[in-house]
């Protein structure tokens, strides 16, 4: 019996393969047949990209089939509907998702502060809540702009925390230098900024050096100069050995430091995996092609074309739509004497891909009210 | 162990706690600074001055009523004559027994007799500061996130906040034992200098130190109540509105409408007696709109005895009831 108590359904295979997600838009049929592997990896999902790690490295934070529903005397709200989520060791994990799609609830659930309606978690193969009081002095945690009581410095407010929690005084001045707080320790945290609350904040959340990072959008306030210490700091927390899950809704940011992303759109996971292969998954699986000066470009395309690629052609340059495995493209032209002087991967960015699966994305002339989405597949139809 | 020391750091710490305690103190200190100026020492010297008042005053009463009958045998057949009695022999001299020489005495203080009053007003104001410390002690905790937080790092509800509530007892426990032994010094040597402290049998010690227990008890329920309440509302204004709220409800309203309701023994709805009864061990209320006739005593008002063992009973109710309301709260609630 191994030591999580929890499964989690995993995939046959390991997990930084490309995301699999609920839309169905993005199935490109590999025209050009790779090596075998790729084709077995291939059933079910899209484009394959990038090479799997073999071994599975244990999961830090597994959560399986999470549902939590508020109720008011307003009425009941489900903010969380079967949601899924795996967070392997070392990782920086980027936990994304559109305002009110329960990212908060969900880390609020897993902290033991909001009781669940069903489904099962697991910290460091630890079953919570009922294995929370253990884990806890390991999982270092904001959630959504912590507040403090205002009257105390943050030096007082960290030293009161590391007595309830044993742990050393000194460890207070370290993580205070290593938000940048050491010289206004001794201020009321009344008089502080919000960004040097957020500050005050992940210093609490390091204090007792936990294996496990949960940030809840930590780069909130923070000044550029911040959001780029946070980011080299969790890097460093990531190289140390610690595994960070970090909630935002900088996408830019989180592409820049995440491995992997969980993507959550009204209480579901609707994407996940690496960084890479979310965005392949998602992404337009184009590749640009830009032939030697000179050289017949329409021999190529069509050429291409027999071999079933689905080319568009530009000014100066053309495009293969479904391009698994752009070393095909070069064998087939190589063949015919062509040769290739660009061959770039046309990337899609994590913003549009985020807006595409959470369905968000603006739509002229519309204001569009939090809790809403555009069914799945039917954006921009 | 390690939360609870840092508890009682984080209570100390609080400025609203400081300056609370630092009020009360001011209180007492100009309570016994009062005490201590309005009385005097009485010797043969004072008794002898106060016989000679009592003399003095008799004499001027004698006199005046010479001097009215005088002016009432005067005025008969005239039309003043309403304003004296038919008869001037009504107007009789003042009687030596009405100039007790004792009313005439300078204030003293009396240890054995005046101590329980003082005890009782330093049990009333530590528990009312416990009850607005307790209350602010975690509700602010609750209202500024201070609360999540710590559950973050110790994620035992029950736990965290019932050491939260043993905090705030034992720390009043300790100051309320240290206040009630230097308060009964400080009124043993005013009793010393501006009084007596004869008659202080070892019996009359016991009685103080139970009465002080039982003081201590009334702080503890006070900020048990206080804590217990501003948890439940998650605000320290919560505990504060409640009882502005039921001392307006309790002490006016209530009391208004129990009276127009010809309802029986109204105090005893009323939250002074029960305090009265608890401290001083009962509590007589009389229902003046009643009437217990006997032959001897002619009509006598019904009377109602609260005694201790009742406040107890109460006293101990409101504890178990706030405090399990709010730890079965906290250990069900969302905290978001
Ligand atoms: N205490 C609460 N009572 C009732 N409903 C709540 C409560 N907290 C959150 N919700 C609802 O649950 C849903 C998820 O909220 P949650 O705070 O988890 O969103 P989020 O993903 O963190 O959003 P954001 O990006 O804005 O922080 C929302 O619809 C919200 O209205
Ligand atoms: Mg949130």
């Amino acid at each position: 019996m191994p030591p999580s108590a929890v499964h989690v359904p995993h995939p046959p295979y390991p997990t930084n393969v490309p995301a699999r997600t609920t839309s169905e838009g993005n199935h490109h049929s590999e025209w050009i047949c790779g090596c075998g592997r790729s084709l077995e990896w291939r059933k079910g999902f899209g484009i394959l990209t990038g090479v799997p790690k073999v071994s599975r490295v244990t999961a830090v934070l597994e959560i399986a089939g999470l549902q939590k529903t508020y109720r008011s005397r307003k009425g009941t709200r489900k903010a969380l509907d079967g949601f899924d989520m795996v967070v392997e060791a070392g990782q920086v994990h980027g936990f994304l998702g559109p305002n009110g799609s329960g990212k908060t609830t969900t880390l609020r659930t897993l902290l033991g502060l909001i009781k669940p309606n069903g489904g099962r978690m697991a910290i460091l193969g630890k079953e919570v809540p009922r294995h929370l009081p253990e884990t806890a002095g390991l999982v270092g945690a904001i959630v959504e702009s912590p507040q403090f009581f205002g009257n105390f410095s943050a030096q007082d407010t960290l030293s009161l925390l590391a007595d309830a929690g044993n742990v050393k005084r000194q460890r207070v001045t370290e993580v205070l230098e290593l938000v940048g707080l050491r010289d206004r320790g001794k201020d009321r945290v009344k008089t502080y900024s919000l960004g040097m609350k957020q500050r005050l904040a992940v210093a609490s959340a390091l204090l007792k050096q936990p294996k496990l990072l949960i940030l809840d959008e930590p780069a909130n306030g923070l000044d550029p100069g911040g959001i780029r210490e946070m980011r080299s700091l969790m890097r460093n927390l990531a190289e140390s050995g610690m595994t960070v899950v970090l909630s935002s809704h900088i996408l830019g940011e989180i592409q820049l430091i995440c491995d992997e992303v969980t993507i959550i759109s009204a209480g579901r996971r609707v994407a996940y995996g690496s960084v890479s292969s979310v965005l392949a998954g998602h992404g337009s699986g184009k590749t640009k092609v830009r032939l030697e000066p000179g050289v017949d470009m329409r021999a190529a395309v069509e050429m291409l074309r027999a071999n079933g690629a689905q080319v568009t052609v530009e000014v100066d340059h053309f495009t293969v739509g479904n391009a698994g495995n752009p070393a095909q493209i070069t064998r087939i032209l190589a063949e015919r004497q062509i040769y290739v002087s660009e061959l770039t991967p046309v990337s899609a960015d994590l913003e549009s891909v985020f807006l595409e699966l959470t369905g968000t994305a603006p739509v002229e002339g519309q204001n569009r009210q939090v809790d809403q989405t555009a069914s799945v597949g039917g954006w921009g139809q | 162990m390690s939360l609870y020391k840092a508890e009682t750091r984080r209570l100390f710490k609080r400025r609203f706690t400081k300056l609370f305690l630092l009020g009360a103190v001011a209180v007492l200190a100009a309570v016994a600074i009062g005490i201590f100026f309005s009385n005097q020492k009485v010797g043969p010297e004072q008794i002898a001055a106060a016989k000679a008042d009592a003399q003095a005053q008799l004499e001027r009463d004698a006199q005046q009523t010479e001097k009215d009958k005088a002016s009432c045998e005067a005025a008969k057949g005239t039309p003043q004559a309403g304003n004296w009695p038919p008869d001037c022999e009504q107007l009789t001299p003042p009687s030596q027994e009405n100039y007790n020489y004792e009313w005439y005495m300078p204030p003293t203080f009396i240890l054995r007799e005046s101590f329980p009053d003082m005890a009782t007003t330093l049990a009333a104001l530590l528990a009312l500061a416990a009850f607005i410390i307790g209350a602010s002690f975690v509700g602010a905790e609750w209202s500024s996130g201070g609360m999540m937080n710590l559950l973050l790092w110790r994620p035992q509800r029950l736990k965290v906040l019932g050491t939260k509530l043993l905090t705030l007892l034992l720390s009043f426990t300790v100051i309320t034992v240290v206040a009630s032994a230097i308060w009964t010094g400080v009124f043993y040597l005013i009793a010393e200098a501006r009084g007596s402290t004869d008659s202080m049998t070892s019996g009359v010690w016991q009685s103080f130190a139970i009465m002080e227990l039982r003081g201590l008890a009334l702080v503890l329920v006070a900020g048990a109540v206080g804590f217990g309440l501003a948890s439940l509302g998650r605000h320290t204004a919560m505990a504060l509105g409640v009882t502005i709220g039921a001392v307006i409800v309790f002490q006016f309203g209530l009391g208004v409408v129990l009276e127009l309701a010809k309802v029986k023994f109204v105090q005893a709805y009323l939250i002074p007696a029960w305090i009265t009864a608890w401290m001083n061990k009962e509590v007589t209320i009389q229902d003046y709109n009643s009437c217990d006739f006997s032959s001897v005593n002619g009509c006598q008002p019904a009377e109602l005895t609260l005694t201790w063992p009742m406040a107890a009973a109460l006293l101990g109710g409101v504890f178990v009831v706030v405090t399990t309301a709010a730890m079965w709260t906290m250990r069900s609630r969302d905290i978001t």
